[in-house]
């Protein structure tokens, strides 16, 4: 039997939580239908700014624009982009942290790299690698890696020391330290990490698909652009915030998955 | 009675940044087979260096240490060190947690004592659960299970109840005391809590301030019973307890203002 008090506590809250809902629903369905009705009234050029009606229109003639390939060229680049940028960081943080002379010499360079804005590199990424796939998936990893470095190195050398203490008494090698401490330790840091990096690699590949592809979401975006298509251009963009959306839910589910599947040994 | 460890004529001085820091200096005793021993000293006098000695954590600047006649250099498999914290690592179970210091030697075969240690001390029935849901004295407990696995010939305790609450402390000083005596083990217990050195040992050793040397190394003798068998909680009784207290503090230059 819950209290008055609670009942009413409950319910405010709950209150709270329905008002908040219904309030981001709202907005998503004002915008689309302010979108609709000011193009429908001739008010806004439909042909520069699109409409709903015409970007739904885009979105089931899939067929006909190949959509499903553009998106899974994205979605491929972005995944081992994100994947390669991920092992190789961490690589490097472990070589780093067993190592603390190479960390002091590679600290400069890494803080210059990660201020660095990464698409400058494009233009280099392309004449190194060529022109193709090959860059614009360099290009992803290359926008994750320097940050997974610093933020991994950073994790595992703040591991609690009376952890690692209590493994050197039982003459743990610097290998042991690493596996049963220092990593289990950062899985949280880890997974914050690849958060961040998900929607960096898709920052990656769209600028890599700027400048060389000839298919994927950021290759569509240019070329809508180009014919003047803006519902190619606005239902690409579209499509590519709910990708973002679902590759971050996708990361965290993860996550959980990994956090419940190392807490069961 | 065999000698377990042996300090002999150590020295320690660590080279830090901003100069030298002399930690112990001339340090000689010795612990016997089976006797529990205090080092009581204030803070910063030393007592975890020593213990890091012992352990082959860190190497003496002057002198030597012999645990079971065989001279330290490096982590040796006879020594258990249980440290001020639990240092229970919070993403593995109880079990996964006492299992560590096997995983790490590689001795997988000890691993039914360690299912004789959880039943006996209670916590076979927690192996499954993680240390978050565990009281502080049973943490420790598991703690002190995952050093006693290793099968160490002493034991080590750094300040190891000072994390707890004073009751769960005093509760848990009678439990280790016990235990140790049950599984018949040599311990060094370091602590700056003079009562509760003398609660827990069979000898007393007093380390002097910053740099540590040894002050006082006398053993300890009960009217109410043996050492070897009067727990903690009823030697705060034993009409001597008081005097061993006031000549530590004495020594210690603890006095009323
Ligand atoms: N790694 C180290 N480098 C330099 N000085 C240290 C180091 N470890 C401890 N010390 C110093 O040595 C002295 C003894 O430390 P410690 O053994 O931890 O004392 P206690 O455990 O008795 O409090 C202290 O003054 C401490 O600051
Ligand atoms: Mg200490």
């Amino acid at each position: 039997m819950l209290s008055d008090g609670r009942v009413k506590f409950l319910a405010a809250k709950k209150r709270r939580r329905v008002l908040i809902r219904v309030s981001q629903i709202s907005i998503l369905i004002l915008t689309l239908v302010l979108w609709e009705g000011l193009a429908r009234a001739g008010v806004i050029d439909s042909f520069i700014m699109s409409q709903p009606a015409r970007i739904l229109r885009t979105i089931l003639n899939w067929q006909n624009n190949n959509l499903p390939l553009h998106i899974g060229v994205t979605f491929f680049e972005t995944i081992i982009g994100f994947t390669l940028g991920a092992l190789l960081g961490i690589f490097i943080a472990f070589v780093l942290w067993w190592s603390d002379v190479l960390a002091k010499i590679a600290d400069p360079y890494l803080v210059v790299l990660n201020a660095l804005p990464k698409i400058a590199l494009g233009p280099v990424i392309i004449i190194w690698v060529g022109a193709g796939m090959q860059a614009v998936i360099v290009m992803a990893l290359a926008i994750s890696l320097i940050v997974t470095v610093m933020e991994m190195l950073n994790g595992f050398k703040n591991a609690d020391p009376e952890f690692v203490k209590m493994a050197k008494t039982f003459g743990a090698s610097r290998l042991q330290i690493f596996t049963k401490v220092i990593f289990p330790f950062n899985l949280s840091t880890l997974f914050n990490c690849l958060k961040i990096n998900i929607g960096l690699s898709l920052v990656g590949v769209i600028a890599g698909e700027f400048l060389v592809s000839r298919a994927g979401l950021g290759y569509l975006i240019v070329y809508g652009g180009q014919v003047f298509q803006m519902d190619l251009v606005m239902t690409s963009v579209i499509i590519l915030a709910v990708l973002a959306a679902l590759l971050y839910r996708a990361v965290a589910l993860l996550e959980t998955a990994v956090m419940r599947a190392v807490r069961h040994r | 009675m065999r000698e377990i460890l042996r300090f002999d004529e150590v020295s320690l001085t660590y080279q830090a940044d901003n100069g030298e820091v002399d930690a112990l200096r001339d340090i000689n005793f010795s612990v016997n087979e089976g006797e529990l021993v205090s080092i009581i000293g204030p803070s910063g006098c030393g007592k975890t260096t020593l213990l890091s000695l012992v352990a082959g954590l860190v190497a003496p600047s002057r002198g030597k240490i012999f645990v079971c006649g065989r001279e330290v250099s490096g982590v040796l498999r006879e020594v258990g060190y249980m440290l001020q914290k639990d240092s229970l690592l919070d993403w593995r179970s109880i079990f996964g947690n006492v299992m560590l210091g096997l995983e790490i030697r590689g001795l997988k075969e000890n691993a039914q004592y360690v299912e004789h240690l959880l039943k006996s001390y209670g916590l076979w029935g927690f192996r499954d659960k993680h240390p978050s849901q565990l009281s502080g004295g049973m943490r420790q407990r598991a703690a002190l299970i995952r050093t006693l696995a290793v099968k160490p010939d002493i034991l080590l305790l750094d300040e190891a109840f000072s994390a707890l609450d004073y009751q769960t402390r005093l509760v848990v000083a009678d439990d280790v005391f016990n235990i140790l005596r049950r599984e018949k083990k040599s311990a060094v217990i370091v602590t700056h809590d003079i009562a509760e050195g003398i609660s827990m040992a069979d000898r007393i050793i007093v380390l002097s301030k910053r740099p540590g040397r040894v002050s006082m190394d006398f053993p300890l003798k009960f009217e109410t019973g043996d050492s070897r068998t009067l727990p903690p909680l009823r030697r705060r009784d034993d009409p001597l307890f008081r005097q061993y207290f006031n000549d530590i503090r004495l020594e210690l230059g603890i006095n009323v203002i």
